[in-house]
C-alpha cells in the first residue's frame, strides 16, 4: 500500500502522498493511533478545524485473509474528548486496500454550509457536492440506496447519518456491507467529525485496483488455511457464533448475574427468555422470509456472527441485531419485547447513532423519567427525534452523561464519558479494570476479560475475586491493541487464544505479506507501542489516572444477586497501565 | 434431593430449557452432566447458583446447576 491520501476541507485541496516512512509497517488502529497522535492537537476541539480524522485498513485487509476486512477509524473523540479508534466491517477496508491506500485523512473545515461527498477511485479524490436528497434528515438506508443509484451498486460507502450532520457526540460512522446494509463503526461520535467537516459520505470506487501484493504468496496461503482451520475448528468461531449470534450472551450474563438491568441496579432479569439468543435464533427460523441465521459482514469473513432478523411477515426488520444492543434496550432499559427491540435498533442504524451509547443513555433517561421504563414504543419515538432533532432528541442523541446529568443522576454508568457496555464490573472485575483503563473510554472491547472471566476461552479466571485480573486485563488489552491494528474482526480471538498454532499462522500471514520475520514477541511489543501512544495523547489532552475509574456508585451500591461491589483500589487499577 | 438444572443453547436440544431432577446426597456436578447425556466438553460453562463450579462440585439441596456449551460473543 503505497498511498497516503490527505483531504483538506478548508481549501478543497487534496494531495496523494506517499506513505511516510513511519507508517509503513503499521495498518489499522496502530496508523490511526500514531497518526493522530502525531498530527491531532491534543487540546483541540474535537469539532474544531484543529481535529482530523484518519481511515485506514488492517495490515491483512484486501487479502485473501479470513476476517481481515475491519477498517479503523481514529480521531479525537467528541464523545470522550480522549484518542478513538473505532472498527468496523463492510466493504470499505478491502477496497481501500487493493486499491493501495494506506489511509485517507480529512483536515480541516469549510466556512460554507454545504455538505460534501469524497468520491475516491484509482484516478484520486474528487470533492462533489452532495445530493440534496440525502441530507436533512434522510435516514441512512435510504442516503445509501440513493448513493448506490448515482455511483453504482459496487461502491464502498463511509456515511454520517442525520446524527453526525447534527454533530451529535453518539453519532456514528456507517459502512455499506455486501448487502447493502450498514455495519458501524459506532463509539465515540466519529460521526459528528464527519459532519464537522461537512463530509457527508465517502464513496469509493475499486475499478482498476491492483490487488494486495503478497511478498511469499506460497507462504501465505499456507498460513491463512492454517488460520481459516483454527477458526472454523474452535466450537465458539466455528459453531455458535454463527447459530446464535452474539445474543446468545444473554443468558450466560443473567445466569452469571453480570448482566446489568434497570440502569445497573442489578445482575439478573427475570425476562431474559424474551431476548435470549436462543429466541433470537428460534423467532428468525420461525419467521423464514428474508430472515437469516448467520451472515458475514464482510466479504471473506468465516465466522459470520451476524444475521437478519425480519419481521412477522418474513421482511427484514434488522441486520447485525447485536448482544450488546439487546442488552442495553431490553435488560438495562427493560424492554421486554424483541421485535420493539429490532425496530429501535433499525431507527438507529438509520439515524446513524451508537446503539449501545444510545441504549445506556436511554435507560439513564428512563431512571432519570424522561422515558417510561421497558416502553418500546416511547424510546422508538424518542429515537426518531434526534434525527430531526427535537430538544429530547438531541439530550439522547448526546449520551449518557449529558443525560444524566440533565437529569440530575448520580448513577451514570459511564467512564471518560462514554456508557458502560453489557457486562456488571461489580460482578466481573476483570472487565471493570478494562472499563476503567482503556484509551477509549469504558469499552469492552478494549480488553474483552470476559472470555476468561465468563466463557472459560483463554483463561479461567474467578470474576467474583480479584485475583490474576490485573495481569489478564493488562495482557488483553495488549493484545487487542495489536489485533486491531491487523484487520483482523475480534472474533477471531475465540479461534486462536487457546490454539497457539493458530496465532502463529496470523503472524505468518503478516509476515508472508510483507516479506518481514515478525514473531510473537514482536506482536506483543506492537501492542504496547500502540497503547502508550493513545495514552500519551490522552495524558496532552489532560487526562490523568484520576479519570482511569469507574463511577462510584460501584463502590458502594451491590450489585444482585451476588451483591459484590467494586473494590479495586485506585493503586491497583493503576498497576494495569504499569507495562 | 432436589436440583434444578438450566440447560442453553444446543443442550436444550431433545432435553428442554429447566429440569427438576433428584439426586443422592453427595451427587457432584458430573453426575447431573452425565446423567444428561451431554458429552463432558459439551458442558464448555458451568455455574451452580450463578458462580462459576468445577465438575467435583459437591450438590446440595436446592442448588441451581446452569449448563453452557462452548458460547462466545462480545
Ligand atoms: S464475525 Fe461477525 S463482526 Fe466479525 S467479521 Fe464476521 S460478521 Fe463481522
Amino acid at each position: 500500500m503505497n498511498k497516503f491520501i490527505r483531504v483538506d476541507m478548508t481549501t478543497k485541496k487534496v494531495e496523494i502522498q506517499e506513505v511516510p516512512e513511519k507508517y509503513v509497517g503499521l495498518g489499522g488502529r496502530g496508523l490511526t493511533s500514531n497518526f493522530v497522535n502525531d498530527e491531532v492537537k491534543p487540546t483541540c476541539h474535537p469539532l474544531g478545524k484543529n481535529n482530523k480524522i484518519i481511515f485506514a485498513p488492517g495490515m491483512l485487509s484486501g487479502t485473501s485473509a479470513p476476517n481481515s476486512g475491519r477498517i479503523s477509524v481514529g480521531s479525537k473523540s467528541p464523545l470522550t474528548g480522549t484518542i478513538k479508534e473505532s472498527n468496523a466491517g463492510g466493504t470499505f477496508s478491502q477496497k481501500m486496500a487493493k486499491m493501495g491506500i494506506k489511509a485517507l485523512v480529512i483536515e480541516g473545515m469549510p466556512a460554507e454550509d454545504e455538505f460534501y461527498i469524497l468520491k475516491i477511485t484509482m484516478d484520486g479524490v474528487t470533492i462533489e457536492e452532495a445530493p440534496k436528497e440525502i441530507l436533512g434528515g434522510c435516514g441512512n438506508y435510504k442516503a445509501i440506496e440513493l448513493l448506490n443509484n448515482k455511483y453504482g451498486e459496487k461502491v464502498g460507502i463511509a456515511l454520517a447519518g442525520p446524527a453526525g450532520e447534527h454533530r451529535l457526540p453518539t453519532a456514528n460512522i456507517s459502512f455499506k456491507d455486501p448487502d447493502s446494509n450498514m455495519r458501524s463503526a459506532g463509539r465515540g461520535g466519529l460521526g459528528a467529525v464527519l459532519g464537522s467537516k461537512k463530509v457527508k459520505a465517502l464513496v469509493i470506487d475499486d475499478t482498476g485496483a491492483p490487488g494486495v501484493p503478497i511478498a511469499e504468496p506460497e507462504k501465505f496461503r499456507e498460513a491463512s488455511k492454517v488460520f481459516a482451520k483454527a477458526l472454523l475448528d474452535h466450537p465458539v468461531s466455528g459453531q455458535a457464533l454463527a447459530a446464535y449470534g452474539t445474543d446468545v450472551l444473554v443468558n450466560i450474563l443473567n445466569e452469571a448475574g453480570g448482566l446489568p438491568a434497570i440502569n445497573f441496579t442489578k445482575g439478573r432479569i427475570d425476562w431474559n427468555e424474551n431476548i435470549a439468543g436462543e429466541t433470537l435464533n428460534a423467532t428468525i427460523k420461525e419467521r423464514g422470509g428474508e430472515g437469516k441465521v448467520s451472515h458475514g459482514c464482510h466479504a471473506g469473513c468465516v465466522i459470520r456472527c451476524s444475521q437478519w432478523y425480519p419481521d412477522k411477515q418474513g421482511k427484514l426488520i434488522t441486520s447485525g441485531f447485536e448482544y450488546e444492543t439487546i442488552w442495553g434496550l431490553g435488560a438495562d432499559a427493560g424492554i421486554k419485547d424483541l421485535d420493539d427491540i429490532a425496530y429501535i435498533d433499525r431507527a438507529m442504524d438509520d439515524i446513524g447513532i451508537d446503539s449501545i451509547e444510545t441504549a445506556v443513555a436511554v435507560a439513564t433517561a428512563m431512571e432519570g423519567g424522561l422515558l417510561p421504563w421497558g416502553d418500546g414504543k416511547a424510546v422508538l419515538e424518542a429515537v426518531k427525534e434526534v434525527a430531526i432533532p427535537t430538544p429530547l432528541g438531541r439530550l439522547i442523541g448526546s449520551g449518557t452523561t449529558v443525560v444524566g446529568k440533565a437529569c440530575g443522576l448520580f448513577r451514570v454508568p459511564v467512564v471518560k464519558d462514554q456508557g458502560i457496555p453489557a457486562y456488571d464490573p461489580r460482578p466481573i472485575k476483570g472487565i471493570g479494570l478494562t472499563y476503567a483503563t482503556t484509551t477509549m473510554g469504558a469499552d469492552h472491547t478494549a480488553g474483552y476479560c470476559i472470555s476468561g472471566n465468563i466463557l472459560k476461552v483463554g483463561g479461567n479466571i474467578d470474576p467474583l475475586k480479584k485475583d490474576g485480573q490485573i495481569e489478564y486485563a493488562r495482557a488483553m488489552q495488549i493484545g487487542t491493541a495489536a489485533v486491531d491494528s491487523t484487520g483482523m474482526c475480534l472474533f477471531v480471538y475465540f479461534g486462536i487464544a487457546d490454539n497457539p498454532a493458530g496465532y502463529q499462522a496470523l503472524i505468518d500471514m503478516i509476515n508472508a505479506q510483507y516479506g518481514i520475520n515478525l514473531t510473537a514477541n514482536d506482536v506483543d511489543e506492537l501492542g504496547k507501542s500502540v497503547l502508550k501512544v493513545e495514552r500519551a495523547f490522552n495524558k496532552a489532552a489532560g487526562f490523568t489516572n484520576a479519570h482511569d475509574r469507574l463511577p462510584e456508585f460501584f463502590e458502594y451500591e451491590p450489585c444482585p444477586p451476588h451483591n459484590e461491589v467494586w473494590d479495586f483500589t485506585p493503586e491497583e487499577i493503576d498497576e494495569v497501565y504499569n507495562f | 434431593m432436589k436440583i434444578e438444572v438450566r440447560l442453553f443453547a444446543t443442550l436444550r436440544e431433545n432435553r428442554g430449557k429447566v429440569l427438576t431432577m433428584e439426586f443422592e446426597e453427595g451427587s457432584t456436578a458430573k453426575e447431573v452432566i452425565t446423567q444428561l447425556n451431554i458429552p463432558i466438553e459439551e458442558a464448555a460453562i458451568l455455574l451452580i447458583n450463578g458462580k462459576h463450579e468445577a465438575l467435583d462440585y459437591q450438590l446440595i439441596d436446592h442448588d441451581v446447576v446452569s449448563i453452557f456449551p462452548p458460547v462466545g460473543g462480545g
